[in-house]
């Protein structure tokens, strides 16, 4: 009579390990239990890894969630999330949690993960210490990020350099103290650990290396580190990264067998055969675990378990460590150096480009590796690794990696590459996918691009590094050719970089020529490609291109910006932030005359008539215009505003006419079209009250002299300028101003702003084109005088007076 | 049945552009194809109510200029993973004049 007994499981932790053993049971045997979920954080199952990401700001917090409310609820799982279980009785098969459940099992499965190790120092309980662990830690650093300026991380390993990473991208002074004498001495040898403290130094971090840290200083709240050695530090925020240990808290009040994790066997079961356990909790065959790779591997053979196959058995595999610091490439696998005479130890180094590459080899097999600065070859020497290869054949090239040592072994054919690996290699380190599921996906779903690959799979989509490996997999699953990185929109496989350059050497004038010359895959377009397009096409032929309005976003093609009840804003220029009374009561007047609700300052040190209906944007423009006011571009991906202080006209600081000198650089730029926004500031002297060092292009004074500062952004992630040079001249500004400005027209990407622009190049990069070419500076601030020959019309003006464009501002008709 | 009233010419709404007409029930925007195929919906995004005759248009698409939702010209409906609807007109193309249906049949605010 009864409905057969469905079993119940039950899982402690909301985490990576259990929410994956989870997912590969409901694979398995979708109705095969009733699962309840208790996670002590009060979400859902989230990306752990990625957390540093969510600190650095490369991604939201949203982004990183792995399940999404829906998918417990689609699945039939109920999840008790904030509500930690308090105990475990092994004797009514019972858990009781601290809101007051107490939920039978069947079998339990405990995943609590590991917590951080905090150490013993006095002052670690103040406000303001926290550990970087879960989103809650993340959260408070923001936090304090948001009005503090100066933090320490106690701890040079992977995790600790994450943190001081994201903490400095955040805006913060960051020092990092380190007991050893160099950093990830688990996973680098001492002469990568050098050259990625050095990079680290570059980009502004400070390291206290053998320190100890003995005291936290501080009454109220933390406000600095003290060494054993007398050093000490200022800090607002001090982030312990020191390591972590298994959480057993719970396993160990219920009887279950500990050592230092949960003793598990080859089952992932506890001394309890009802109760199993897998992830950074448990220790099988004296190993605990700190990375996810082995992770899955315990949920894979759990679930399997708990499916009934009492066969799945695990093993742990060889482990290898990327670091998550955009544009540091870090990778080691196995052994760091030699153990014995019989071991020999090969080395590439390239001081020039900061490479180094050592592979550690035993009886004609690669047992390790340590790379810095080009890692593009890790996947293959983890992959002879991870197989045992004999590398015989090859040893002599194996250092120059899989396509120079294949050539010389004869013995394959290097478009199969990813065909030669084993289907449950782990492409995807972050997610755990392997290429067999990657290629499954492909098949059985006929994805085409990496976008869809990632949709479907998650492979790639959280922190890239294993894009190449995911591209490759799909050309050779597909037959189709490896996709570049980055396709420019779904209409195309071409990259950004790609088109431009088709456009210039292929003398592609117009957007149906790129379309049909690059074999577009849709008839005009999309709203990602047509903006981007119509910007390259104007940029690469200025006076030929005719610019196409209805490739512009909204704002960009009525000449102001649209607000959120469909009304309008217009914003005058007002020359380096001058205005006169003149001008003054010409807006005054355009206000009352058109009826205007707000008027307002913005933050580019104008003038702001908000809630203009479109039908009226000619009129108020006329009125504007004949007070001699032109359109400030407030709207466009194009030159905005000339912030500027007062300078030596008048203040009693000033060095030089900085008000004087942005007059002439706004004369000089406005009406010139941009990969995206772009904002100057000339401030008079180091005090810099108009904020030059966070706009694209900002001027500093000094005494004789003005500081060229590029790349500063005030958005939504803070960027300081780096410095290009120092001018001596109004002249030498102008020019390189026009230069820079050019530079990044020419070479950046559509909507990518001067910060991420001069970090992807390297200021390196701009200065050898600006500063130590001045042939090509000329050069390129020639060809931007000539671009603004053809842009500097008043775009207010040509509808206002001239009529440009009327359809935009009438209804077609008007039906009773 | 019901009688039809002109509005217009083909050539008043620009390609990949669009144009409004003012009704009774507010306004609907006439969308004009590459391929010179005119649509109409009610002037409003399913989202936020964003004016979709200010989005950009491309194959048989506009996207709202507020937030980006992608709508279908054909059947008004927000491409995934976005749902929603605008209500939709029919509109006649002859020899390049426009027409839409009269009274009554204009679509109500949802
Ligand atoms: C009007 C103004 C706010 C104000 O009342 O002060 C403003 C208003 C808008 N800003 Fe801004 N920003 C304004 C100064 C700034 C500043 C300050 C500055 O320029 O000194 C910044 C930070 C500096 C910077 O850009 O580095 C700023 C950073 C942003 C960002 C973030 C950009 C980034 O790179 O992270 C956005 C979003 C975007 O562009 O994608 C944005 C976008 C916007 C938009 C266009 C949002 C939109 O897409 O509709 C707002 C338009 C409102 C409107 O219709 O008028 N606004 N915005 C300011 C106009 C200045 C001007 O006179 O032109
Ligand atoms: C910032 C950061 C970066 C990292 N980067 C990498 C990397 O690049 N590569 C890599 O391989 N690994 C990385 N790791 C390590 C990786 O995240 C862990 O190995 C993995 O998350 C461990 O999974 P787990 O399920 O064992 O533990 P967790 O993911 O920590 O899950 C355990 C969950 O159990 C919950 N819990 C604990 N006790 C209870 C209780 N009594 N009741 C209810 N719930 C409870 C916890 O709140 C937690 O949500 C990183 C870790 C961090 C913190
Ligand atoms: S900060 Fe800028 S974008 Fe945000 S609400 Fe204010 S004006 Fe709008
Ligand atoms: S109102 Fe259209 S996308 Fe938000």
């Amino acid at each position: 009579m009864h409905p057969p007994h469905r079993r119940r499981l039950v899982v402690i932790g909301n985490g990576m390990a259990g929410m994956r053993t989870v997912e590969e049971l409901l694979a398995r045997c979708p109705a095969g239990y009733a699962i309840t979920v208790f996670g002590d954080e009060p979400l859902v199952n989230y990306n752990r890894i990625m957390l540093s990401s969510v600190l650095a700001g490369d991604k939201s917090a949203e982004e990183i969630a792995i399940n999404a409310h829906s998918w417990y609820e689609e699945n039939g799982l109920t999840l008790h999330a904030g509500d930690a279980v308090l105990s475990i009785c092994r004797k009514t098969r019972t858990v009781t949690s601290a809101s007051g459940h107490t939920v039978p099992y069947d079998k339990l499965l405990i995943a609590t993960g590991s917590k951080p190790l905090m150490p013993p120092l006095p002052g670690i309980e103040l406000p303001g210490v926290v550990a970087f662990r879960q989103m809650s830690d993340v959260q408070a650093m923001l936090e304090t990020a948001q009005t503090k300026r100066r933090a320490a991380v106690i701890g040079g390993g992977l995790l600790g350099l994450e943190a001081a990473w994201g903490l400095k991208r955040r805006g913060m002074d960051v020092a990092v103290a380190h007991l050893m004498p160099s950093l990830m001495e688990r996973q680098l040898d001492r002469e990568a650990a050098a050259l990625l403290q050095r990079e680290l130094t570059e980009r502004g971090l400070h390291f206290f290396m053998n320190a100890q840290s003995e005291e936290i200083l501080g009454e109220t709240r933390a406000e600095g580190l003290l060494f054993a050695d007398g050093r000490s530090v200022p800090a607002d925020l001090v982030v312990v990264a020191t390591g972590i240990r298994p959480n057993v808290a719970l396993a160990k009040a219920c009887g279950l067998d500990i050592n230092r994790g949960i003793a598990v066997g080859n089952g992932m079961e506890t001394s309890d055969p009802d109760i199993y356990a897998v992830g950074e909790c448990v220790e099988h065959g004296g190993q605990t675990f700190g990375l996810v790779a082995p992770l899955w591997e315990q949920a894979k053979v759990c679930a399997a378990r708990l499916a009934g196959d009492a066969t799945a058995s695990y093993t742990t595999p060889p482990l290898s460590t990327r670091l998550k610091i955009t544009g540091i490439d870090v990778f080691s696998a196995g052994q760091l150096a030699t153990q014995s005479d019989d071991d020999s130890e090969l080395v590439l180094r390239d001081s020039g480009r900061g490479v180094y590459r050592k592979l550690i080899l035993r009886e004609g097999r690669l047992v390790g590796a340590v790379m810095y600065g080009d890692v593009a070859e890790s996947g293959w020497y983890f992959e002879l690794i991870r197989n045992h290869s004999d590398i015989s054949p090859f040893r002599d090239r194996i250092l120059l990696g899989r396509a120079l040592s294949h050539a010389c072994a004869h013995d394959k054919d290097m478009e199969t590459d990813v065909a030669d690996l084993s289907d449950d290699t782990q492409i995807c380190g972050c997610n755990g996918i392997s290429k067999g599921a990657i290629a499954a996906a492909i098949k059985s779903k006929q994805l085409t691009t990496l976008n869809e690959v990632r949709a479907h799979t998650k492979a790639s989509a959280s922190c890239g590094q294993c894009t190449s490996a995911v591209q490759a997999i799909l050309a050779h699953v597909t037959g189709a050719a490896a996709p570049l990185p980055e396709t420019m929109c779904g209409c195309t496989d071409l990259s950004h970089d790609a088109v431009r350059k088709e456009i210039l050497t292929q003398k592609l004038k117009t957007q149906e020529m790129v379309f049909s010359a690059l074999a577009w895959r849709s008839a005009d377009g999309c709203a990602k490609c047509r903006p981007a397009l119509n910007y390259y096409l104007l940029c690469a032929w200025p006076g030929e291109y005719v610019d196409d309005s209805r490739s512009r976003f909204v704002n960009e093609r009525l000449h102001a910006n649209i607000q959120k009840d469909g009304t309008y804003s217009v914003i005058p220029r007002m020359w380096g932030g001058l205005t006169n009374p003149a001008e003054l009561r010409a807006i005054a007047a355009a206000a009352e005359k058109h009826g205007v609700p707000a008027v307002k300052v913005t933050g580019g040190q104008r003038i702001d008539l908000l809630g203009v209906p479109k039908e009226r944007l000619p009129a108020i423009w006329a009125d504007l215009n004949a007070a001699g006011l032109v359109s400030g571009h407030a709207y466009g991906k194009s030159l905005r505003t000339v912030k500027t202080c007062v300078g030596s006209e008048w203040c009693r600081f000033g060095t030089q006419d900085s008000t004087g000198l942005g007059v002439k650089l706004e004369k000089m730029t406005w009406g010139s079209w941009t990969p995206h926004k772009f904002k100057m500031a000339v401030s008079g002297c180091p005090r810099n009250c108009a904020e030059a060092s966070i706009k694209d292009f900002g001027i500093v004074c000094v005494e004789g002299g003005y500081d060229i500062m590029v790349g500063g952004n005030g958005g939504i992630e803070v960027r300081v300028t780096d410095q290009l040079t120092r001018a001596v001249s109004e002249e030498e500004v102008m020019e390189f101003c026009a230069a820079f400005l050019q530079l990044y027209r020419e070479e950046a990407r559509y909507l990518e702003r001067t910060a991420p622009w001069v970090e992807r190049m390297g200021i390196a990069y701009v200065k050898k084109r600006l500063v130590d070419d001045a042939a090509g500076r000329k050069a390129l601030a020639g060809r931007f005088a000539h671009a603004q020959r053809y842009s500097q019309d008043d775009p207010w003006f040509e509808r206002a007076g001239r009529g440009a464009d009327a359809h935009e501002f009438k209804s077609l008709a008007v039906v009773e | 049945m019901s009688a039809w009233i002109e509005i217009g010419k083909l050539d008043d709404i620009p390609i990949r552009g669009s144009r409004i007409v003012e009704t009774p029930a507010g306004q609907l925007a006439l969308f004009r194809t590459s391929d010179d195929g005119v649509f109409a919906l009610v002037n409003r995004c399913p989202h936020r109510g964003g004016p979709l005759s200010e989005g950009l248009v491309s194959g048989k698409v506009v996207v709202c200029p507020l937030h980006g939702w992608t709508i279908d010209l054909e059947s008004g409906s927000a491409t995934a993973p976005d749902e929603g609807c605008t209500p939709r007109m029919t509109v006649r193309v002859e020899n390049g004049r426009l027409w839409l249906p009269s009274g009554g049949t204009f679509p109500h605010d949802p």
